[in-house]
């Protein structure tokens, strides 16, 4: 036993069995029960923030016309799996590579995920969780942030070029933004704060959504004569079964970033993630109902994600009472966002950009208003900085992309609907004739 | 033989069917429609933009009847779809040429 725990103390390249040995020493410890209660709960997080594509899937159906949903939920299958996987192979090395001067960790190349088993990787030598445990907790991360585009584009865009344009973004964008903070480059050395990612997964996906639309042009006939001509999602339900799962996984997206078990923090960060979601309704709803009249369902839900993203760069610094103002003022700018980027003729069928991009920024410059974790230009500098580059990023690649394949599918394929067109299947078949 | 086509304010549906009963209609053929006379649409807003919906939920009620059961057949149905207010709808008579009931082969008057 004594031997054993020498061992563990003095880890450095212990053969196979000298790990089990070892990591079976240190579980006996009592540092080892923070240790594993941290790791679950960061698996647990991990599984919420993986629900949230589940979220993403009906809110995006719901939020767009029947002959659409095969084409939705497709893409967001792909992203998932993609999203992983890349992160597996590259992500997840170059967006933590260990930089050797902060301040200049702009950009490091990745690599293959895995390694050997050892103390070093796999106990608290590392962190309050494994390796492992940090590598799917962070994947989980990398494919929502594609997601964000996803919705923006919907019901025009080429399956094939979205597929290729998610994979470059979430595989090389991704990690370099992410670098940039949370694997302690330029942006951590600078003092830029941001807790689970209102710039580095919102903002970022927002912007990058914003880009692609932009290049992709709006849906046929959305905008006619000088009017706006609203076209029906097929399913509110849906869309509202969606946005509470966003709201579960939320959960564990703000409430694993705390990166341990720590009852205070975890706690914390649970109570004003709640507090800003509710604030992003009630503000949302208050908004619609005075600037349009009547009380928009899909202005709710929308107000719902805004409080969230608002509260997302600040949930472990940011007080209750003020978090709560954090979701009104998130779910007051959504409303305004949606109707502004209408009126310029931005169709966003599910208003991603507004809700991650708007209050992405607005989230991030929120840590600096609400607490002094760190100072505005800080965070003006780290946003801005996020924001652009995936804008610019998704800008020259989706543009290279439009030349090329092309991005958009044709009038024709567009009218007919893309699960047709596209896919070959009816995510609602009608007429079928059964074989028994 | 006749078809009775009517369509009639959706939650009438219910009435009319007891009403035909009543009088001995018991086959019917349902559908639901969208449709506008005189009544007008209304306006609704989605997301910031308003728009007209012009179409409104209707159900047709086909039913094929002998020449004998017409007129109480319409009568049976006007008075149970009205309610007095706009958007009430309408029934139309059309003449049909033939019937056969597919399970038994029986034409005519008796395939009804």
């Amino acid at each position: 036993m004594l031997i054993a725990s020498s061992a563990f103390l003095f880890t450095g390249s212990l053969g196979a069995e000298d790990f089990d040995s070892a990591y079976g020493a240190f579980m006996e410890t009592p540092g080892a029960s923070f240790f594993t209660v941290s790791n679950l709960w960061l698996c647990i997080s991990a599984a919420l923030v993986f629900l949230m594509h589940l979220g993403f899937s009906t809110l995006e159906s719901g939020l767009t016309q029947s002959k659409n949903t095969v084409n939705i939920l497709f893409k967001n299958v792909f992203i998932i799996s993609m999203g992983i996987l890349t992160y597996a192979f590259y992500g997840f090395n170059a967006m933590y590579p260990g930089f050797e001067d902060p301040a200049s960790g702009y950009f490091a190349l990745g690599s293959w995920f895995d390694v050997t088993a050892s103390m070093e990787y796999m106990s608290a030598d590392y962190n309050n969780y494994t390796w492992y445990t940090d590598f799917i907790f962070q994947a989980m991360f990398a494919a929502t942030a594609a997601t964000i585009v996803s919705g923006a584009v919907a019901e025009r865009v080429k399956l094939s070029s979205f597929m290729i344009f998610a994979t470059i973004l979430v595989t090389f964008a991704y990690p370099i933004t992410g670098s940039w903070k949370w694997g302690l480059g330029w942006l951590d050395a600078a003092g830029f704060y941001d807790f689970a990612g209102s710039s580095l997964v919102h903002g970022f996906g927002g912007f990058a959504a914003l880009a692609c639309v932009i290049v992709l042009g709006p849906r046929t006939g959305k905008y006619l004569d000088g009017k706006i001509k609203p076209i029906l999602g097929h399913s509110m339900p849906l869309a509202t079964i969606g946005v509470f799962l966003l709201f579960l996984g939320w959960f564990g997206f703000n409430g694993g970033s705390v990166l341990s078990a720590d009852p205070y923090l975890v706690s914390l960060v649970f109570t004003t993630t709640a507090l800003a979601a509710a604030g992003g309704a009630i503000g949302a709803i208050i908004t619609s109902y005075l600037s349009l009249k009547k009380p928009d369902l899909s202005m709710a839900l929308n107000g719902i994600l805004a409080g969230l993203v608002g509260i997302t760069a600040g949930a472990d610094k940011i007080m209750p009472a003020s978090a709560i103002i954090v979701g009104l003022i998130s779910g007051v700018l959504v409303v305004f966002s949606i109707i502004f980027f209408d009126k310029i003729k931005i169709d966003d069928p599910v208003g991603a950009i507004s809700v991650h991009g708007v209050c992405g920024i607005f989230g991030t410059l929120a840590v600096a208003i609400f607490s002094d974790a760190a100072t505005f230009g800080a965070q003006l500098k780290g946003t801005l900085a996020i924001c652009v580059f995936a804008f610019a990023f998704s800008l020259i690649v989706f543009y290279i992309l439009k030349l090329t394949l092309g991005v958009r599918v044709s009038a024709e394929e567009e009218a007919n609907g893309l699960d047709l067109s596209e896919h070959g299947q009816e995510a609602y078949p009608s007429f079928t004739s059964n074989a028994s | 033989m006749k078809l009775v086509k009517s369509v009639i304010k959706p939650f009438k549906l219910e009435e009319v069917k007891d009403a035909l009963a009543e009088i001995g209609i018991e086959g019917m053929t349902v559908t639901e429609v969208k449709g506008f006379g005189r009544q007008k649409g209304h306006t609704e807003i989605y997301r910031g933009s308003e728009y007209t919906v012009d179409f409104l939920p209707k159900v047709m009620i086909e039913i094929v009847v002998d020449d004998a059961d017409e007129e109480k057949t319409i009568d049976a149905i006007v008075k149970s779809a009205k309610t007095g207010k706009i958007g009430d709808g309408k029934v139309f008579v059309l003449p049909v040429e033939s019937a056969v009931r597919i399970r038994t082969d029986e034409t005519g008057a008796e395939a009804l």
